[in-house]
């Protein structure tokens, strides 16, 4: 599958990974949930970690779209929010 | 789906419910087609503008960051000549002209640390939008291709499908890029605020007063405190540079055969500052 992370580019992952990185997103959506800021960062950390890990970058001219797309590394969550609520930071 | 999302208890996964927003602009931009040929041409257009706002977000953040780097290099020039005064006034016995250019200095090198993180900040910033740049490139490149061999053999059925998967990548790229490009812009703009400050004090030479600026009192108290126990330490650093040291030094100079000298430059130190150097050319003179 293709992972996307946002301001880095798309990633190629083995679809197998994904049990692994459900979990990892479980702890973002939890902290998200709790409005944990602290706990937000380290878990976004992990997850964009293994998938920097677990990927190899995708030939920027292939036009697939990502099958997952993720926050960049310095997003905060208030970032997170305004881009999950209606126009958000997503422009066009 | 609509109604699987609302009826929920839990809140869906961030990642996919960030997947999900992108995929919606693309959609919602794909349904607005009426003839899929004038759209890819349309969409083409839009996707080279973006580009070229791109290429100018990457010129302004070099911009930033040489103006950025000018003021460092004023900055540290100034933090040198402070450094130079401190040890001519030490050299001459005057130790309060002394301390008064270690204070600037030390105010100045907490300006030129901030700017630094700054700088690095800026220099990430311009990493990242050249990558993005070079990504959307390929993707514009690449869509292009596709649109000229979809147009060569369109038929209305095929043409549909290749256009949406073309269009939906390439729109996830555009969102992606632009994010990035608004937030370097915000970042360029800050920038060139504190820039601009930094210029006019620099002109206006109130730069020395930076520390005791905008924070609170009882900040600044501590800022000063902290301030003047480095202006202490380095008193100290330069004393014993021009070998003004002075308790231990007198005891081993005493000890030795070197006493007088050292007895002269310790009277030196002590002596009414301005006789001392007025007398001091004379002697050379004389010998």
């Amino acid at each position: 599958m293709i992972v996307r992370i946002l301001g880095e580019g798309q990633l190629e992952v083995d679809g197998g990974a994904a049990d692994e990185l459900n979990e990892l997103d479980a702890k973002i959506t939890a902290a998200v949930e709790r409005d944990d800021e602290d706990g937000f960062k380290p878990a976004l950390d992990e997850l964009l970690a293994r998938v920097r890990a677990l990927g190899t970058p995708v030939d920027p001219a292939t036009l697939e779209p990502s099958d997952l797309i993720l926050p960049g590394e310095d997003a905060t969550m208030a970032d997170v929010r305004k881009m999950l609520a209606d126009d958000g930071l997503i422009p066009g | 789906m609509a109604a699987k999302d609302e009826g929920m208890v839990a809140p869906m996964s961030v990642m996919k419910r960030v997947t999900m927003i992108f995929r919606a602009k693309a959609n919602k931009a794909l349904d607005k087609m009426e003839d899929p040929r004038e759209t890819l041409d349309y969409s083409y257009q839009t996707q080279l503008e973006l580009l070229q706002k791109v290429r100018r977000g990457v010129a302004d953040v070099a911009t930033s960051r040489k103006r950025l780097e000018l003021q460092l290099n004023q900055l540290q020039q100034s933090s040198e000549k402070y450094d130079r005064q401190a040890r001519d006034a030490l050299a001459a016995g005057r130790e309060d002209l002394a301390r008064e250019a270690l204070t600037r200095k030390a105010s100045l090198q907490s300006q030129i640390t901030d700017l630094n993180t700054q700088y690095t900040s800026l220099q990430g910033e311009e990493e990242r939008l050249t990558g993005a740049s070079q990504r959307l490139q390929a993707k514009v490149d690449a869509f292009r291709t596709k649109k000229e061999t979809i147009k060569a053999t369109y038929t209305a059925a095929e043409a549909q499908t290749r256009i949406n998967e073309a269009f939906t990548g390439i729109s996830e790229e555009m969102g992606d890029v632009g994010m990035a490009i608004q937030r370097a812009e915000d970042k360029t703009e800050q920038m060139k605020a504190r820039a601009g400050a930094i210029d006019e004090l620099m002109a206006s030479g109130a730069l020395d007063d930076m520390v005791s600026g905008p924070r609170d009192d009882i900040q600044a108290e501590l800022d000063r405190m902290g301030a003047s126990s480095s202006v202490d330490l380095e008193l100290e650093r330069l004393k014993g540079e021009l070998g003004q040291g002075s308790a231990p030094r007198q005891i081993e100079g005493a000890a030795t055969a070197d006493g007088a000298a050292s007895a002269d430059g310790t009277a030196q130190g002590t002596a009414g500052a301005g006789h001392a150097r007025t007398e001091q050319p004379q002697a050379g003179d004389g010998a």
